[in-house]
């Protein structure tokens, strides 16, 4: 069993009948998912599976990390696991590739954290993240009516053009920028917490916007909200781009909560916490 | 052992697929970070988050968006890091 590691998806509250729901799982290279509980308490469990140690040693994943491919199927993998357990129960998931020597290993640092996870489970209990995001499409803005260059000196036609390109492209990232309050104001109203990620740019972002729309992504939020309050939230979020042209507004989910697995202020090496 | 549906894709087609980039934005900069077992904890773990990070959103990094917010939860100055 040496050349196996145990690999974490999440803590759960170990609901009746999680053990059940959890048996016909696959997980990361379609390894049957188990439950690892505490000795004497099964109140928290520590959702797992096992991997290759070679795909999994500090080396190999490191290697496999910048393999696109190996990334998103396993990204895929522990999404499926989570997504499938938040259905039962409250998810705590874990960052991406958390590995241990075995399940033993693993029982341990459930039991270490079983304070902090049950009162992050708590905290999280009956909520799900949305995801909102913003983009700005100054190229779908209809285009002012030009006037005929010939009616101006070249220099001043250019200039001139210039102008109205930069007004229109000021107009939409104004718009874009009402369209964001409006989502803030929704968060304040139906939410309980929000987090910023990083705006979408670069190669993952641009092979995902070349199959729908384009456009600049400008706002990339989540928000985590309670179950009564979905509806109404996502109600206000997709009507926030009402009337402003060039703004697009997109919600994705329900999450579990990735975002919000981590209190304010506790971030454990985050894209936020990690720059002074 | 083996029931007589056995789970495939016809149990996780309900699922929508997300996009890949939604997914790495919370696998990789959400979720509960635990200390890894010896066979991660050996610090690199956090330069493989580094570098793997870099490698997603290294475009934003060099080219902050000209998107500023002035919305009450960030500054409003044009520091790539809001």
């Amino acid at each position: 069993m040496s050349d196996l590691l145990t690999y974490a998806y999440a803590v759960v509250r170990a609901v009746e009948g999680l053990q059940e729901a959890a048996a016909p799982l696959r997980g990361v290279a379609d390894a049957p998912v188990g439950l690892v509980t505490e000795a004497g308490d099964d109140q928290l469990g520590l959702v797992v599976s096992h991997v290759q140690a070679q795909d999994f040693r500090e080396d190999a994943l490191k290697q496999h990390l910048e393999d696109l491919e190996w990334l998103e199927a396993v990204a895929r993998a522990h999404h499926g696991v989570i997504e499938a357990l938040a259905e039962r129960t409250t998810v705590l998931p874990l960052r991406l590739a958390t590995v241990y020597l075995d399940d033993q290993r693993a029982r341990v640092v459930l039991e270490a954290g079983r304070t902090v996870f049950a009162e992050r489970l708590a905290r999280l209990s009956g909520q799900v993240e949305w995801g909102v995001k913003i983009y700005a499409e100054p190229s779908e803005v209809p285009a002012a009516p030009a006037v005929p260059a010939a009616d101006l000196p070249p220099g001043r036609a250019y200039l001139r053009n210039r102008r109205q390109q930069q007004s229109v492209r000021d107009t939409v990232y104004q718009a874009a920028q009402q369209a964001a309050e409006r989502v803030e104001t929704a968060g304040r109203k139906h939410a309980s917490d929000r987090v910023r990620h990083r705006v979408q740019q670069g190669f993952v972002a641009e092979a995902a916007g070349s199959a729908a729309r384009a456009g600049e992504n400008v706002v990339n939020d989540a928000y985590l909200v309670p179950l009564n309050r979905c509806d109404d939230f996502l109600a206000d979020v997709t009507h926030a781009a009402d009337g402003l042209d060039g703004v697009r507004v997109e919600a994705t989910g329900p999450w579990a909560p990735y975002s919000f697995a981590t209190p304010p202020g506790e971030s454990g090496g985050t894209a936020e916490g990690a720059l002074p | 052992m083996s029931t007589p549906d056995p789970p495939s894709e016809a149990e996780r087609l309900p699922q929508r697929q997300v996009a890949l980039i939604d997914l790495l934005d919370r696998l990789l900069t959400g979720g509960v970070v635990l200390t890894g077992d010896v066979v991660l904890s050996i610090a690199d773990i956090d330069l493989v988050r580094v570098s793997l990070r870099a490698l997603i959103v290294s475009i934003s990094e060099q080219n902050p968006s000209p998107w500023t917010s002035t919305g009450p939860l960030q500054g409003g100055d044009h520091d790539s890091r809001r």
